[in-house]
């Protein structure tokens, strides 16, 4: 239901919506000066005088930014330490990842991200750390802006399931249970991710017995996926609550019992209802995972810091933090239009998304 | 269980049934008994307590005293009798409550593929055949919300079909619906009726009461007032309420 829209020639629109009225007008000046002033040594720092390739800081020497810290390391960038010969294992774990995630986008399938999320995350875990054939590669190898894509996604599809049980369980009639799920919402919520990632890391080995050792980064995960639990939770607790008393009257009414009512019926309407945020909350987390180099985490900040700390690199790090913002911008920017459109999608025909499920 | 057995109980038995909400009292010892195969239209001013009453005979709603039986299984007795009284009832809502998320089809297959075990091809010829029924056989893959209230009506009352209940409840069913809409719902529901069907209708068609009902109840303030055929009641109401109540309708 597009308004029509009139068709105006450019100088039109520039009068219409830049220079309306004398305020207007002059507002429209002082960002152009504003721009004009900026602009251009950024562009000449960023681009003109950049120098995009080199072994050293000492080859940066035309003025500009020095992106050869980035060209330099680009592989560790990507990929951290995981051995050059066997990348493809990271190719086929990202194709996996897209796999996991794919519920999400196509709302037909839909109510399996529950099985399918979890499901594809492990199997890109089993690939990178090596199953059968597979050489085994140790999780400390693993690295880079994979690394933060592996940990985001991953604790999304293992935070999901447990979240719509904690939703679920805030909804529950029983007090013990209502309490307990109220109680660990609210505390994650309530705590900085770094603070839990630093618990994890420092006070986890205090505690375990003797001679047990954690991984890393299974450490990280299981913190990572706490957190977004607890987020989850909350976007889900929407979905429920937007689902009509109604629907569960039907379902009791064909003598479907409570477990049935909420696996089949409220669940798959709750959570299509909540999509958009649960991919908003995603957004959030996979800009957390860069939280992850301060538990010694080589993810792409890890590796930036280690780079800048080199000899051979000092003083970049502007060019450096440039480059892992920008690298995220991107990320984060794309996910969240996606979000926007499901939004709209499913705002726009909130029943019909589904495709026939066979020919009428 | 023989033939004989079922000619002597009673479809449906209510007995001095009871319900608050909070402190308003809803249901003020109400009794009634449908006969198999009778059709009995539920007439009454709105908050008489018409729409809890037939959401308590299908276990809906907790009632707080009295006893509903269903073919003689207590609705409020053991777990397992409980469960069979309910399922011999199937449920129409003013409302539709068509599941939103599922096509029409999957809609009337899902409680037999799930409650009653039916297997999927199995359930799928008979939603099929039921839909036929009731006229939307070539809506059966679409989405509810692709279809008129008037066609959801329909499929609501294919699915409750589906359960194969030996009673059906009809709350308001033409309520919600647009006036051109309410005839073709009333004609599968009349249908229903000459198929035999057992059925406590709640509406405000009166109508449809006229034709098919074997028998008029009228409700006000959570007591039934006055009861007969359709004929009777209509022409010969004998209680003033009765009488103020069709005044304001017809």
């Amino acid at each position: 239901m597009n308004r029509p829209r009139a068709a105006r020639s450019p100088i039109a629109w520039v009068r219409a919506n830049l220079f309306a009225t004398p305020a207007d007008a002059v507002i429209t000046l002082a960002l152009l000066l504003l721009l004009l002033w900026i602009v251009p040594p950024i562009a000449r720092w960023a681009v003109i005088d950049a120098t995009w390739t080199g072994e050293t800081k000492a080859a940066c020497d035309r003025g500009g930014a020095c992106w050869a810290v980035v060209t330099a390391r680009w592989r560790q960038m990507l990929a951290g330490f995981y051995p050059s010969n066997q990348l493809w294992r990271v190719g086929l774990a990202m194709l996996l990842l897209a796999a996991a995630v794919l519920p999400l986008a196509v709302s037909r399938w839909t109510r399996f991200i529950l099985i399918a999320g979890p499901l594809g995350v492990a199997a890109a875990f089993a690939v990178l750390a090596g199953v059968g054939p597979l050489a085994n590669v140790g999780t400390e190898y693993w690295g880079g802006f994979f690394l933060n894509v592996l940990i985001g996604v991953a604790g999304m599809m293992f935070s999901l399931p447990i979240g719509v049980l904690l939703a679920l369980g805030r909804r529950s009639r029983l007090p013990v249970i209502k309490g307990l799920c109220v109680a660990f919402i609210e505390f994650v919520r309530g705590v900085p991710l770094i603070t839990l990632l630093f618990m994890a890391s420092v006070m986890l080995p205090l505690f375990a017995p003797a001679g047990a050792s954690f991984d890393l980064l299974a450490r990280a995960l299981v913190v990572v996926t706490l957190f977004s639990s607890a987020y989850l939770a909350e976007a889900v607790r929407g979905g429920l609550q937007a689902v009509p008393e109604s629907q569960r009257d039907a379902a009791r009414a064909l003598g479907l019992g409570p477990l049935r009512t909420t696996v089949l019926i409220v669940l798959p309407q709750a959570l299509r209802i909540s999509i958009p945020a649960i991919v908003n909350s995603f957004i959030g987390l996979f800009k957390d995972t860069t939280l992850l180099f301060v538990i010694a985490l080589l993810d792409v900040m890890g590796v930036m810091r280690q780079a800048l700390a080199d000899y051979a690199w000092q003083g970049v790090d502007a060019e450096g933090y440039a480059f892992v913002g920008l690298v995220f911008f991107l990320a984060c920017f794309g996910l969240s239009r996606w979000s926007a459109a499901l939004e709209r999608r499913r705002d726009r025909r909130p029943e019909l998304e589904r495709p026939l499920t066979e020919p009428a | 269980m023989n033939r004989q057995v079922d000619e002597v109980t009673a479809a449906l038995e209510i007995t001095g049934l009871h319900k608050w909400f909070g402190q308003a009292h809803v249901l003020r010892g109400l009794d009634l008994a449908v006969q198999p195969g009778e059709k009995v239209c539920v007439l009454g001013p709105s908050g008489s307590g018409k729409s809890t009453l037939i959401r308590c005979v299908n276990g809906l709603e907790p009632y707080d005293d009295g006893r509903v039986l269903i073919q003689g299984a207590d609705l409020a007795g053991q777990r397992r009798d409980a469960e069979t009284a309910r399922r011999k009832t199937g449920m129409v809502f003013q409302s539709f409550n068509l599941f939103p998320h599922l096509s029409v089809l999957e809609n009337c297959t899902l409680a037999p593929i799930h409650v009653r075990k039916l297997k999927k091809a199995d359930a799928d010829a008979r939603a099929r055949t039921l839909l036929e029924r009731v006229r939307i056989a070539e809506h059966a893959s679409k989405f509810p919300a692709q279809l008129s209230g008037g066609q959801q009506q329909r499929a609501a009352i294919a699915r409750a079909l589906a359960m194969e209940p030996d009673i059906m409840l009809f709350d308001e069913p033409t309520s919600a619906l647009d006036p051109e809409m309410v005839g073709e719902v009333l004609e599968v529901m009349a249908d229903l009726a000459r198929q035999g069907m057992t059925m406590l209708v709640v509406t405000h068609e009166m109508g449809f009461a006229r034709q098919v009902a074997d028998r008029v109840v009228f409700m006000d303030e959570g007591e039934i007032i006055e009861q007969g055929a359709p004929a009777e009641f209509f022409t010969a109401p004998k209680h003033e309420r009765t009488r103020a109540f069709l005044s304001r309708i017809l």
